[in-house]
């Protein structure tokens, strides 16, 4: 990989870091409403899995979708601004923090109801298939998405019908407060590809290089044979499932043990090993990531509320 | 009698069903270790164990069509949905099984369950997660929908719920569960299929139910003020609905205001006012008028929720038409 695309990841990852850091302030302080799910920790996954991608291929995701907006190339403004629920945010203050998705980035949502967007990313892949492209669907989900029908009839469908997905599985270890072996009939959610006759790997998910080049034998695969894929990103999110998360269900031990294992951190230290970057180079990348959340925060907090007549917009194609 | 709020009289409500009846058990996602996401089950995991309080996977048609065969064979499950939203993703099992097993069948099978979902909007959750479905789901015989508003008749009509021998659905309102009022304490009862004065008046009849009896008691003190007196029914109940207590108020004040948080569209206002006019037609003075929510997806910003959501001077607007 050349060194630009590794210093544009490590910014990608630490402007996610930054925006979401800024954001959870702005929800104590009220400015941000409803359900916010934070990313923190996670940056690997999206941060490899988008680098993999062509501009051409398709990206749909759940609700803890910052990153991978931010991933795709949504503007940190719009980001920000969709938080607050202004209307130059990408859904116009309309979908808040669980809804952001862009046409022109190729990224076709954040979807607040589990497992939903499955079905719905193999209908992009057959709307691909129809018009004869060879685009691939990158569709990520959480470890409790793979217990709900959607996954399974989703799945079944792209394989019999040879549909061009990557299945992504953030195995944060947690659906909400529900660990994967009390939840999941086997804890490698990769398994779950088996009983579809699909390809399945399982990577270390606080590993961006590692993510990346998982994604990039499974965008491969997936092109080049018209079959689906499953891959299992292993992984953990640092803060609570959303605000407001009390933690009975996880012990702070076990939560520091993989802070110490910060993607961040580590990408880091991989940069430096292989002296890709220096001190310095990374520190400018950490100021210019802090600077664009600033001026992000401000673009939002000075844009205006959308107006009552917005209301009544976009409920039908007018 | 205690103040407490709708949050404890539900607790209380399980937990005294529970203690009464060892077939009284609860699933759903969250409702054990997490202590419920609205915080209802809190302590019940620890105090009855996972054997009756139970994690469920992300899966609500295996919570709903498991708790219907629990029921089927003798036991009383309660099946939390985390919000109501999430029954669409598990229709078949609320309005084409539960309601239907024991007809199908010729009345061999009994399904005595109770799903409690909460549902509302007003919380920034966005267009799928905000609904005020009820009516939806009241549409179909077989299955019966209460929605209480104070925290009285949510232990009272949740217990009557747990005991009832066909399935409820328990609705309940996200923005309520620090509503406070008096509860009885112990063994309290609500009949199911009641409906309620909340007021009493004599000027105008408002018939409501769940958040719009929170909203219509508020415009009835601002209404008084201004000496109009405004008589508040209940419904308490969608299905099996009861009119009667709608109609008596209504034989005597001749006007009427329907007030609920879901679409105005084939809503309860619609089945409400069209029974009056069936039903009590030569009574009415003015045309009932129906206060609902704007027929839009909710959407995530604060103002714009507020303004689609129907709020207390849209009824003191309406009672003041009703009344010209
Ligand atoms: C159909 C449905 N059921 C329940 C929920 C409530 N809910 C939102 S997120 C979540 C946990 C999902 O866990 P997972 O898939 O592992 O994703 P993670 O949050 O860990 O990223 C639940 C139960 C929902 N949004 N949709
Ligand atoms: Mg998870």
């Amino acid at each position: 990989m050349d060194k630009q695309k590794l210093l544009q990841m490590y910014y990608e990852m630490v402007l996610i870091r930054r925006v979401e850091e800024r954001g959870a302030e702005l929800y104590q302080a009220g400015k941000i409403g409803g359900f916010m799910h934070l990313y923190i920790g996670q940056e690997a996954v999206s941060t490899g899995l988008i680098a993999a991608r062509e501009p051409r291929d398709r990206v749909i995701t759940a609700y803890r979708d910052h990153g991978v907006a931010l991933n795709c190339g949504i503007s940190a403004n719009e980001v920000m601004a969709e938080l607050l629920g202004k209307i130059t945010g990408m859904s116009k203050g309309k979908g808040g923090s669980m809804h952001m998705a862009s046409v022109e980035k190729n990224m076709w949502g954040g979807h607040a109801i589990v497992g939903g967007h499955l079905p719905i990313a193999a209908g992009l892949a057959l709307g691909d298939q129809y018009a004869g492209n060879d685009n691939i669907t990158i569709c990520m989900f959480g470890d409790g998405a793979t217990n709900i029908g959607y996954f399974h009839e989703a799945l079944n469908l792209s394989k019999i019908w040879n549909l061009r997905v990557l299945w992504v599985c953030e195995n944060n270890q947690y659906g909400m407060g529900t660990a994967v072996e009390r939840a999941s009939a086997v804890d490698e959610i990769r398994q779950k590809a088996d009983g579809y006759g699909m390809k399945s790997d399982r990577v270390d998910g606080m590993d961006v290089i590692k993510v990346y080049e998982a994604a990039q034998k499974a965008i491969q695969y997936v092109r080049e044979t018209s079959q689906p894929y499953l891959l299992e990103a292993v992984t953990y999110r640092f803060r609570g499932h959303s605000m407001g998360d009390p933690e009975r269900y996880r012990q702070q031990d076990e939560v520091k043990k993989w802070q110490e294992n910060d993607p961040i951190g580590i990408f880091r230290a991989y940069l430096l090993k292989h002296q890709v970057a220096t001190e310095s180079e990374l520190n400018a990348l950490d100021d210019q990531a802090q600077a664009d959340t600033d001026k992000a925060v401000e673009f939002a907090e000075a844009s205006p509320e959308p107006g009552l007549e917005e209301l009544f917009k976009d409920i039908y194609v007018d | 009698m205690a103040r407490i709020t709708m949050r404890e009289a539900i607790s209380q409500a399980l937990m005294e069903e529970m203690d009464r009846d060892p077939a009284v058990f609860i699933l759903g996602e969250e409702v054990g270790v997490w202590g419920g996401t609205y915080a209802v089950t809190k302590g019940f995991y620890d105090k009855y164990g996972p054997q009756r309080v139970k994690d469920t996977p992300i899966a609500e048609n295996a919570i709903l069509g498991a708790a219907i065969g629990a029921a089927m064979v003798g036991q009383r499950p309660i099946a939390e949905l985390m919000t109501i939203n999430f029954a669409f993703s598990a229709m078949d099992y609320v309005v084409n099984q539960a309601p239907k097993l024991r007809y199908m069948f010729g009345g061999q099978f009994k399904v005595p369950m109770v799903i409690r979902a909460v549902g509302g909007g007003g919380r920034q959750l966005g267009a799928t997660h905000s609904q005020t479905p009820d009516a939806i789901f009241a549409h179909f015989p077989g299955l019966i929908v209460v929605s209480p508003g104070t925290p009285a008749d949510a232990k009272g009509l949740l217990k009557s719920a747990i005991r009832s021998d066909d399935p409820v659905l328990f609705i309940e309102h996200a923005t309520m569960y620090q509503v406070r009022g008096e509860v009885p304490e112990g063994e309290h009862l609500e009949p199911i299929g009641k409906s309620k004065i909340q007021r009493p008046g004599k000027d105008v009849t408002i018939v409501t139910y769940c958040k719009g009896l929170e909203l219509s008691m508020k415009a009835a003190d601002q209404l008084a003020k201004e000496g109009i007196e405004v008589e508040i029914v209940d419904l308490r109940t969608l299905r099996p609905l009861d009119m009667e207590p709608v109609l008596e108020s209504f034989k005597k004040t001749n006007r009427a205001v329907v007030v609920e948080e879901g679409w105005k569209s084939y809503g309860v206002g619609a089945e409400v006012v069209s029974r009056m006019y069936e039903e009590a037609f030569d009574y009415a003075d003015a045309p009932i008028l129906r206060v609902a929510q704007k027929e839009v997806p909710l959407p995530y910003n604060r103002t714009l929720e507020q303004a689609a959501l129907p709020q207390v001077p849209d009824i003191v607007a309406a009672v003041k038409e009703v009344l010209k």
